[in-house]
């Protein structure tokens, strides 16, 4: 595909040992080098995804028995709270497009660095920053916020908890989010390499691509609405407070006007690594690439145009419900595009089974089972019944974790060796896929039967009843912590520990694999010329050279 | 050193730079969207009382900033257009008079605030909250909308105030400006967004 792969065979420091400015950790943290950012995202974001595991696996412990097990009720609503805060805002959202998004964007696209590599340093910092806003909360009198990450007024207006510094948390994010959006899309339209048209990017980028404009157009009005609950609190203009004329129900409108894209800010490239990984282990060139190019276009496009799906029983006139419902089903058509499209690719593949297509087939299936249900909620009908009930829950931690977050672990398996330079070890991995896959379904299915028969979310306790499915619901969310903890353990250990992983462990035709594992600091001797599309596995097709 | 610079001579791309500016504006004009549908929607719900409201603003002291804004606008034009003809020191003095006017504005808006918060209108004021609620609404989000543009005026005089520094340092030269254009679209920006406050808040009775 390039000639590059002759120059990088001379010596030259990568990108984790290469001389920097400064010291130690100081040569990291004032790096504007797109790898070490991404590592910087990676590691304080784990550090916060497995804070938020461990609040989550406690409230399943309570959850375990009738009556006050572990915490009490306020409490508990302080753990739900910080659990999707620091979920949603600390890891899903900044996760792939922050972590590999930055790593691989300029690898893959044939350019050197994104276009403002200050910038990018800074959208670090600012995330750094809000994330240290928000656990300051947890340290101030009152504790941190029980509001639910969702900062519903009239509550989050009167509760005496630390709102404030969580909703600048999120602002502060929010800000972060989009100079890392802008930096993208600007990279992307100015520094491909030559002959890298724009139906010869990877798929990924496309889904980069997608997000990004979705981070820069959706996260503005989340900065306004927040920022305007804390003016309420601080001044009381009276926007949401019906006393004064206002609506709380404009809250809830520009909330989800922000909060439903950022589901797609979460699950796009969640789509892209999937549309990444399937093509190089069933060594197939990808069917239908254009398809899957558009539909991250459409689902980005569509999908900001549903958010009151999340509002069905507040109040709303009937042609706005039906209008609501029908865009909302309309998202599906472009979701199930791509996953049509990634079957007919494995489709009489050679398929190589290794663990980031594990992860990645759990989460198609995961990913199916969250995007049904979700047709089931933008049902009306449907909806007004498990409205608020662990059915919500499940639906979106199916899709948020179970394809979101599956995809995010296959990509941690799939770009591994090209980050490190060492190749995971593969016995642990597998294990540990195979306790997420298992421990995540039995904890999150039983979620929607609760649902379904009436268990309503963030409650701090339940009926007799529903005592028995909550407890499987407790043992699937344990086994499920363990597979994480092991996963997570087993890539600590490989990056010491792993074999050392030669340019292209994958055979994956793609530019990153066309440089050395660790990368140099400059990635390209000099800027490959493309002249194929991505996926080329045309050599595996012809009928003589099977594998 | 000098390698940086070669690395940053071989990576300095105009359009790519436009280009980031511009999807910054975007978010900017998104953020004061959410707030123009707020406007919108109370509007809507409480008609009148909006009206008799908006009837107690100064329009004279209003027009007097729009056109020192508008003012200011061409003056970043006209700093931008001297400093591709190389002369420094005008550029540099356009830019000076652009952040003065900026000054100008915010005393405006000072005796206006102060002005009427003599009058004891401000948020939660017994004044205020005897009148209907639809007056209240009206004085909340004019505090809200004309605070906020006037945060991004103070933002906008920083970073013109960091552009004069770069033409003093000859960072920003004949053939390479556009960090001072950068600079000029933010406050065109903050121009065509008071643009919008000034009729919906002043003159719409």
């Amino acid at each position: 595909m390039t000639k590059s792969a002759l120059a990088a065979e001379i010596a030259e420091p990568d990108y984790l040992h290469a001389p920097t400015k400064f010291k130690g950790l100081f040569g990291w943290i004032f790096s504007t080098d797109h790898k070490r950012i991404a590592i910087l995202y990676l590691a304080t974001m784990m550090l916060f995804f497995l804070v938020a595991v461990i609040l989550g696996v406690l409230m399943r412990v309570e959850l375990f028995s009738s009556g006050r097990t572990i915490v009490d009720p306020q409490t508990y609503n302080q753990m739900f709270t910080l659990h999707g805060v620091i979920m949603i805002f600390l890891f899903i959202i900044p996760g792939m497009p922050a972590v590999f998004g930055n790593f691989m964007l300029p690898l893959m696209i044939g350019a050197k660095d994104v276009f403002f590599p200050r910038l990018n340093l800074f959208s670090w910092w600012l995330f750094l920053a809000g994330a240290l806003t928000v656990v300051v909360s947890l340290f101030l009198p009152g504790g941190p916020s029980d509001t639910g990450w969702t900062f519903y007024v009239p509550y989050s207006i009167r509760t005496t908890t630390n709102v404030i510094p969580a909703l600048a948390g999120a602002f502060i994010l929010g800000f972060s989010s989009i100079l890392t959006g802008l930096n993208f899309i600007t990279t992307i339209h100015r520094m491909r390499a030559p002959g890298m048209s724009w139906f010869k990017m990877p798929l990924f980028i496309w889904a980069i691509y997608s997000t990004a404009w979705v981070q820069i157009l959706a996260t503005p009005v989340i900065g306004i609405t927040l920022l305007l609950v804390t003016i309420e609190r601080l001044f009381g203009i009276g926007i949401f407070d019906p006393a004064m004329g206002g609506d709380p129900v404009l809250y809830q409108h520009l909330f989800w006007m922000y909060s439903h894209p950022a589901v797609y800010i979460m699950i796009l490239p969640a789509l892209g690594v999937v549309s990444e990984i399937i093509p190089v282990f069933a060594r197939r060139t990808i069917f239908g690439y254009k398809f899957i190019a558009y539909s991250s276009i459409a689902i980005a496009s569509v999908g900001s145009l549903v958010w009151a799906h999340h509002m069905f029983t507040v109040g709303m006139s009937n042609t706005g419900m039906f209008v609501f419902s029908l865009l909302t089903f309309l998202v599906a058509i472009p979701s199930a595009i791509k996953v049509f499209n990634w079957i007919a690719t494995l489709y009489k593949g050679s398929i190589l089974i290794d663990v980031p297509l594990l992860f990645v087939l759990s989460m198609i299936v995961q990913f199916c089972i969250g995007g049904f249900t979700g047709l089931m909620l933008g049902a009306l009908a449907v909806n007004i019944h498990v409205t608020d009930t662990y059915f919500v829950v499940a639906h979106f931690h199916y899709v948020m974790f179970g394809g979101a977050g599956f995809a995010l672990f296959a990509a941690m398996h799939y770009w591994f060796p090209k980050m490190f330079g060492r190749m995971i070890r593969r016995k642990p991995a597998m294990i540990g896929w195979l306790l997420m896959t298992v421990g995540f379904n039995m904890f999150y299915f039983t979620m929607f039967i609760l649902g379904y028969l009436g268990m309503p979310r963030r409650y701090y306790d339940s009926l007799p009843e529903f005592l028995p499915l909550h407890r499987i619901a407790s043992v699937g969310s344990w086994i499920l912590a363990a597979g994480i903890f092991l996963v997570v353990a087993n890539l600590f250990i490989s990056i010491r520990r792993g074999a050392k992983a030669p340019m292209n462990p994958w055979g994956g035709k793609t530019l990153e694999w066309t440089v050395p594992s660790p990368p140099p600091v400059e990635n390209f001797h000099e800027i490959p010329s493309v002249i194929t599309g991505p996926y080329d596995y045309s050599e595996y097709e012809k009928p003589e050279a099977g594998e | 050193m000098s390698k940086a610079a070669a690395v940053s001579h071989t990576h300095r791309d105009d359009e790519g730079s436009r280009i980031g500016m511009w999807l910054f504006l975007f978010t900017e004009l998104i953020l004061f969207g959410g707030m123009f549908i707020v406007y919108a929607v109370y509007r809507f719900k409480h008609f009148d009382e909006f009206r008799i409201a908006g009837a107690e603003l100064d329009v004279f002291i209003g027009t007097l900033n729009t056109l020192i804004l508008l003012t200011s606008s061409w003056t970043v034009v006209m700093s931008i257009a001297a400093i591709r003809r190389g002369k420094k020191i005008l550029s540099m003095s356009l830019l000076s008079a652009t952040i003065v006017l900026a000054f100008f504005f915010l005393v405006n808006k000072y005796f206006e605030w102060s002005h009427k918060i003599a009058h004891g209108i401000y948020p939660k004021s017994p004044e205020l909250m005897k009148k209907p609620a639809g007056e209240i609404l009206y004085f909340g989000l004019y505090y809200m909308m004309t605070g906020l543009h006037a945060l991004h005026v103070i933002i906008g005089m920083i970073i013109l105030g960091f552009m004069l520094v770069f033409i003093a340092r000859n960072v920003i030269n004949q053939d390479s400006f556009v960090k001072l254009e950068a600079g000029g679209l933010y406050w065109h920006l903050v121009d065509i967004i008071w643009i919008f406050l000034f009729p919906l808040f002043y003159l719409i009775h």
